[in-house]
């Protein structure tokens, strides 16, 4: 007979660390440019620390602050965070799939104050069933390098020039090119997925019709009309 | 002002946990439909591909040297690159580009 448990599981807290550094280092940019234009719209230094050790979501942040600096009601700021960060939602059911054994309830309410779009991403491409051990490893240094980052934007961010600012902008971008282009390389269905919704999110983006839809909002729509194409297209055995 | 600070930031952080921890504690059971399945095995992808374009054209606030450090980031990405390798050497590209 077999069960759950002969499911063979990732539970390294030391391999967790070991993936999550290049998405710190990526943070620690990112994370940079948020500081500093948290700064530039009038936002208490100290209290843009606090918004980024207690969210830990870049696109959310950007849209909060937009709400503080413009004075906005909190009513605007729970339907504004919900539709940018609802996504996480869709990321955290796709991770129930893979949680092993060690996963109890408070592991779970723990662990998944650290879903965000590149650690679901790293977790979501292991192999194996994932452990709680794991889990934490992956968020640890992610986390670090978003509060490490935001803190050198407020404090020190003038110091740098603003044309490496600039580039320093394309980091996390250029990481998610590097979390699609291999499995897309690898599988017909998956690269079709990607282009389908990519192109679909350059539609909401450039035709003034669409205008008024939100980018966490346009996330939503590309992500979930593309997976559901290709499910139906070239379903998966998982 | 402090206060409404404060507002801003509980509300801000209840939310954003709140839509991350429901989902991820209460499915406790594996979903049985081979299409929610193949749907999940999906989203990630399609996810990262929306969240990335056409935005990474913008991301240095010039969409020559973005384009640049796309190029870059897609080559590297093709031949397996890790993460960080993608992501520094699109920021050099990108920075080096601005400096022509």
């Amino acid at each position: 007979m077999f069960n759950m448990t002969s499911i063979k599981s990732q539970n390294s807290y030391i391999y967790g660390l070991g993936k999550g550094l290049p998405i710190a280092l990526g943070y620690l940019s990112v994370a940079f440019g948020f500081g500093i234009s948290a700064l530039g719209q009038g936002i208490w230094g100290f209290g843009a620390i606090l918004i980024s050790l207690t969210n830990l979501t870049s696109a959310g942040q950007v849209a909060g602050v937009a709400i503080i600096a413009a004075g906005g009601t909190l009513f605007e700021m729970i339907i504004t965070q919900f539709v940018i960060n609802v996504r996480y939602c869709l990321m955290g059911l796709a991770l129930t799939q893979k949680l092993d054994k060690s996963f109890t309830t408070i592991h779970r309410m723990i662990a998944s104050f650290g879903i965000t779009d590149e650690i679901f991403a790293v977790a979501a491409a292991e192999r194996w069933m994932i452990g709680r051990r794991f889990m934490y490893g992956l968020i640890t240094l992610p986390y670090i390098g978003w509060a490490l980052g935001t803190i050198l934007g407020v404090y020190a961010g003038q110091i740098l020039p603003a044309s490496l600012c600039a580039a320093l902008g394309i980091a996390i971008y250029s990481m998610f090119v590097a979390i699609i282009v291999p499995p897309s390389r690898d599988d017909k269905g998956t690269m079709v997925a990607v282009l389908i919704s990519a192109g679909l999110s350059c539609v909401l983006y450039f035709i003034p019709l669409f205008g008024r839809v939100s980018q966490g909002f346009s996330v939503i729509i590309c992500a979930v009309l593309a997976s559901g194409i290709m499910a139906f297209v070239s379903p998966k055995d998982l | 002002m402090t206060k409404q600070f404060f507002a801003y930031l509980l509300v801000m952080a209840l939310v954003t946990y709140g839509v991350r921890m429901i989902p991820f504690t209460l499915m406790r059971s594996k979903i049985k439909s081979h299409y929610i399945r193949s749907f999940l095995y999906y989203v990630p992808y399609s996810v990262l591909g929306a969240m990335t374009f056409p935005y990474i054209f913008y991301s240095t606030g010039n969409v020559f040297t973005a384009a640049v450090g796309t190029a870059v980031a897609f080559v590297l990405a093709f031949f397996r690159c890790s993460l960080i390798v993608v992501a520094i050497c699109a920021s050099v590209a990108a920075f080096l580009a601005g400096l022509i």
